[in-house]
């Protein structure tokens, strides 16, 4: 599952436009190809802890790239065909760092990607030493965008965003059902992610209305959740509210089944599993009707139904890192256009001002206030017969929310 | 605070837990027992275990089926390691045993790694979501499973000590390593013996550990240091001590994250096993220079 | 043990000096960032294991959590940048001591409870455990999202904008911690070490204060780790528990005198630079599969105690022993 090699790849090194620098090197096959090429750096964990979300970013930039060259390559500069100088961040943040010098030492003119919020955190700040503009995809760490850094966006929701999102939705998806949920539980993996939310719900939720009747932190990794099962069977809350990773909540979802505790609905917050295919593939029933506030694909755009059948075709998952990086990349491509140029400060200015609206994301127009792209925001997602669902905000809703679950 | 029915609930998954950490501690013992040294593979052996079993599955054999291959195998797989890696490698001397250990378990984990990736992988067995309902508990089980082999396991352990002519020879060598050697026992042997079913007590403990939760390369660490601190406080070297050692600190582990919150229950683990090992080093561990 | 005189002097000290010198012209060959920054990384891994192999090389006690050290180093800089305003070289100063105080605790409560071998190389591995959990749920440190130090490139505030001066420091950092260890060799406080090593309870019976020598060891080895991990810190301007405190920094710390030569001076450097060789090998040969490099420093590991017993540089100078003596010291 990496096969990916970090550098240019075969393909795009045999492709004639490989840059000023080895342009004398073009074969004379490919002359009529344009001289030079535009270069921009995918950056993604590819290996290591991380890869499977790594890999899928990269699969959504490569697509966006290929898509852009099929439709002309950047017409602001002539037609100029696009090339990814790939790297691989190693799931580490030293790894995105050492990427990001190559990217430099190779000319590129932005980088796309990061994922995970250390490799963010620290991969943009090197690349604001060149003036780099840095487009972060997914690393939702509300530090990336605070600290000022001129040559950073953030094209997703950050937490601050998501967990504002998440409160209103509830609030909106329970009148919606006539109000069910009284109590409720959370279940918070005890790092800053799972513990800073806890601490927000816990005051924010009772200004709603809701009673949080017990709110338990649990270590990751977690040899058991029988516990963490045993305390909200005791207390039988209306609501069960996790926030945890990948392999906590998958723990905690079968034990649920396992000790037969129903409650009304499941609401996870950025949770690690609960809108991730692989989950709902392998624990179909511990899955069912679990609800996620997450980052998603707008499911009505024809381009992302499109790009859903490629990547599906490829025996992929589309999860979210695909269509987040093919529409960050053609936020870049806009810029460029708008810039007219590869200059990297022109870039910077044109992504300040970028009003862009052709991604596949369920976000309104791009704006970027410090940095953070205002128009981002989280979706509902309910696992449905075995599938994921869009539920909420209607705007882009796929599917009516099963809310509250039927015991 | 909590009702009974509860905290009698918690006490007894804490049992079904610990039993789990009594298989990987007693196999950790064992070896500790008799070549007198820290097996620092033992976590990545575990790991390493859990795959096979995970790949067994995935070709159709159930864990509670595949342990009657993995556990030979496994015992093989240790032998060697023991006879033909670490003990020549070693020359005899514990610090180099140490470091050859810790060499081996870089390796295993790390070479799984490099197969398999990073992922965390689950297994659904039929009986996965089975429950053993006592009324006011269900028991998951696949834990339940896990208690009973483990209880299993044990007494033929204790069977093979104590009644068989290789069982007298590993607890000559544990006792007197020299006066073994001179009335004839192959020491060498039996130190890769001892190895051998050390891991094969962790094919064992893997099998029956997968249904209830998943592999990933470095899966073993998660259940090797409970296991250091299960050892420490039930005496280096003794399997009875590592037994009620491992359904102890299960048991409390259980009852901590009920009362204390679950994250204290891991750190609990570590301030336990440090204040062990320096306040009661000898004590613990027996004379030992 | 001690060499005296000028001659003693120059033998002993000549060899880190040109090795220093001659690395010190890398940036005049290359001015490639990603040369210099793998460099940098290089020279990184090469100062942990300096630490570690004046405690595990020299004294012959076996930590496996120098991350405890690595950690306080990398944390205290951050913190008292971020969080108190500090400047940078105060900062990276303080967080040096910082490191050698937790190791002077940590070498004081184990060696007072007279932890060796196995037990000592257990009980470290869990203090590391211990930071790591708790400068990943403490808000004190960041949590699990870490601590940033600000971008503000200036000399002041120990920030270059060439990725040079960043080498020359590591460098000097790598080549002042040769001397040293160099010097401790040479010292009565290096003969003691390596006689606890050799045989504790011999040393004690010569009147060794075995407690004091060792616990002054550890401080020392602490001292010199945490300043790498002030080190990453600075350079990187970005820290979190996994980063400092975990396992795999103590392993790296380990690996590199082990396989270079325990308790010899050069033996981290030589080390390490044979581990970036096997990496950067193994890459080239399998292509990049994560752990397979890692894999092999395992195997390595086995190897070189099988058969290279001090490592790399005992290898050396057993196969160079025919040609010249003076390589056999």
């Amino acid at each position: 599952m990496t096969k990916h090699r970090t550098g240019i790849s075969r393909r795009g090194a045999l492709q004639a436009g490989v840059g000023l620098a080895t342009g004398a090197f073009a074969l004379p096959g490919l002359a009529r190809a344009q001289a030079t090429s535009i270069k921009i750096g995918i950056l993604q964990p590819l290996t290591g802890a991380l890869a499977f979300d790594g890999q899928a970013g990269q699969l959504g930039a490569e697509f966006a790239i290929k898509a852009v060259n099929a439709a002309g390559g950047v017409k602001a500069l002539g037609g100029v065909n696009l090339e990814a100088v790939k790297g691989d961040a190693l799931s580490t943040p030293e790894g995105g760092v050492s990427e990001v010098e190559r990217m430099q030492a190779e000319g590129v003119c932005a980088i796309v990607g990061g994922f995970a919020s250390p490799i963010c955190l620290a991969a943009s700040q090197a690349a604001s030493r060149y003036d780099l503009p840095y487009i972060v995809d997914v690393g939702v760490n509300d530090q990336i965008v605070n600290r000022g850094l001129k040559n950073t966006f953030r094209f997703g929701p950050g937490s601050s965003i998501v967990s504002a999102q998440a409160l209103d939705n509830l609030v909106k998806l329970n009148d919606a059902a006539g109000k069910p949920i009284k109590t409720i539980a959370l279940v918070h993996e005890d790092g800053l992610f799972g513990s800073g939310l806890a601490k927000l719900l816990e005051t924010e939720l009772p200004k709603r209305g809701f009673e949080v009747i017990e709110s338990i932190a649990h270590p990751t990794p977690s040899r058991d959740m029988s516990n963490v099962a045993l305390q909200i069977k005791a207390k039988n809350p209306d609501l069960v509210i996790p926030s945890s990773y990948y392999g906590e909540f998958v723990l905690l979802a079968r034990t649920m089944q396992q000790q037969r505790i129903k409650p009304k609905g499941i609401f996870a917050i950025l949770n690690g599993a609960a809108s991730n295919y692989r989950f709902v593939k392998e624990f179909p029933e511990a899955a069912e009707n679990v609800i996620d506030t997450n980052h998603w694909y707008d499911p009505r755009n024809e381009t992302a139904i499109a790009l859903k059948k490629e990547v599906d075709g490829m025996g992929k998952f589309f999860t979210y890192n695909v269509a987040l990086n093919y529409s960050a990349v053609l936020l870049l491509v806009d810029a460029i256009e708008r810039a007219g140029s590869v200059d990297r400060a022109k870039i910077t200015a044109a992504l300040e001002t970028s009003t862009f609206s052709k991604h596949i994301m369920p976000y309104g127009p791009t704006k970027f206030v410090n940095g953070q792209n205002t128009g981002a925001a989280p979706v509902n997602t309910q696992v449905q017969g075995g599938d994921i669902k869009v539920v909420f905000p209607d705007a882009f809703a796929n599917a009516k929310p099963i809310f509250p679950v039927p015991a | 605070m909590f009702a009974p029915e509860i905290v009698i609930a918690a006490v007894i998954n804490g049992l079904l837990t610990g039993a789990v950490y009594a298989l990987v501690s007693v196999a950790l013992t064992l070896v500790y027992g008799v070549l007198h040294i820290i097996n620092f593979a033992h976590g990545a052996i575990l790991t390493a275990a859990m795959f096979a079993a995970f790949f067994a599955e995935q070709a159709g054999v159930d864990p509670l089926i595949a342990v009657f291959g993995l556990a030979p195998l496994f015992f093989v797989l240790g032998y060697g390691a023991q006879r033909y890696i670490i003990g020549p490698a070693s020359h005899g001397e514990d610090s180099n045993t140490l470091l050859v250990t810790l060499g081996l378990s870089i390796l295993i984990e790390n070479a799984l790694l490099a197969a398999f990736g990073s992922d965390t992988r689950t297994i659904d067995v039929p009986y996965g979501f089975s429950t053993v309902d006592l009324g006011f508990v269900f028991l998951p089980a696949p834990r339940v499973i896990a208690f009973a082999v483990t209880c299993v396991t044990a007494t033929l352990l204790w069977a093979l000590l104590k009644k068989t002519d290789t069982g007298k020879a590993i607890r000559a060598v544990a006792k007197e390593k020299l006066g073994a050697a001179l009335v004839g026992i192959d020491v060498a042997h039996v130190y890769a013996v001892t190895f051998g079913l050390g891991a094969a007590c962790l094919a064992i403990a893997a099998c029956v550990l997968l249904p209830s939760y998943y592999v990933q390369p470095r899966v073993g660490d998660a259940y090797v240091f409970v296991a250091f601190t299960v050892v420490v406080l039930g005496g280096m070297g003794s399997a009875p001590g590592a037994m009620i050692g491992g359904l102890f600190i299960g048991v409390v582990e259980s009852l901590s994250g009920l009362y204390f919150g679950e994250s204290l229950g891991q750190l609990g683990i570590f301030v336990i096993f440090i204040l062990a090992l320096l306040v009661r080093p000898t004590g613990l561990f027996g004379a030992r220079a | 043990m001690t060499v005296s005189g000028a001659r003693g002097m120059f033998s002993a000290y000549a060899p880190i000096l040109v090795v220093a010198a001659l690395l010190a012209l890398t940036p005049l060959a290359t001015s490639a960032n990603t040369v210099l920054n793998a460099m940098v990384l290089a020279l990184l891994v090469a100062l942990a294991g300096q630490g570690w192999n004046i405690l595990g090389g020299y004294g012959g006690q076996f930590s496996f959590g120098h991350a405890a050290f690595f950690g306080t180093g990398a944390y205290g800089t951050a913190l008292l940048q971020a969080r108190y305003g500090l400047n940078a070289y105060v900062a990276f100063a303080a967080a040096i001591g910082a490191g050698a105080a937790v190791g002077a605790a940590i070498g004081f409560l184990s060696f007072r409870s007279g932890l060796r071998g196995s037990y000592f190389a257990l009980v470290t591995l869990a203090f590391a455990e211990v930071f790591r959990i708790v400068a990943n749920a403490s808000p004190f440190t960041g949590g699990a999202a870490g601590t940033l130090l600000k971008l503000d490139v200036a000399p002041g505030n120990f920030q270059f904008a060439s990725r040079a001066i960043f080498f020359w420091i590591a460098l000097a950092l790598v080549t002042l911690v040769l001397i040293l260890t160099r010097a401790i060799e040479r010292s009565r406080f290096g003969a003691y070490l390596v006689a606890i090593r050799e045989n504790e309870s011999a040393a004690q019976a010569l009147g060794i204060d075995t407690f004091k020598v060792k616990l002054q060891a550890i401080t020392l080895s602490a001292a010199v780790t945490a300043a790498a991990g002030a080190f990453y810190a600075q350079y990187f301007l970005y820290v979190n528990a996994d980063i400092a405190y975990g396992a795999a920094v103590s392993v790296e710390a380990l690996l590199a005198p082990i396989i270079g030569g325990l308790g010899t001076a050069f033996g981290p450097l030589i080390g390490t630079l044979a581990l970036h060789g096997l990496a950067e090998g193994a890459k080239a040969l399998t292509g990049r599969i994560p752990g397979i490099d890692v894999a092999l420093y395992g195997a390595l590991v086995v190897l070189v105690i099988a058969f290279a017993p001090k490592g790399l540089r005992g290898l050396a100078a057993r196969l160079g022993r025919g040609l010249s003596t003076r390589w056999a010291s």
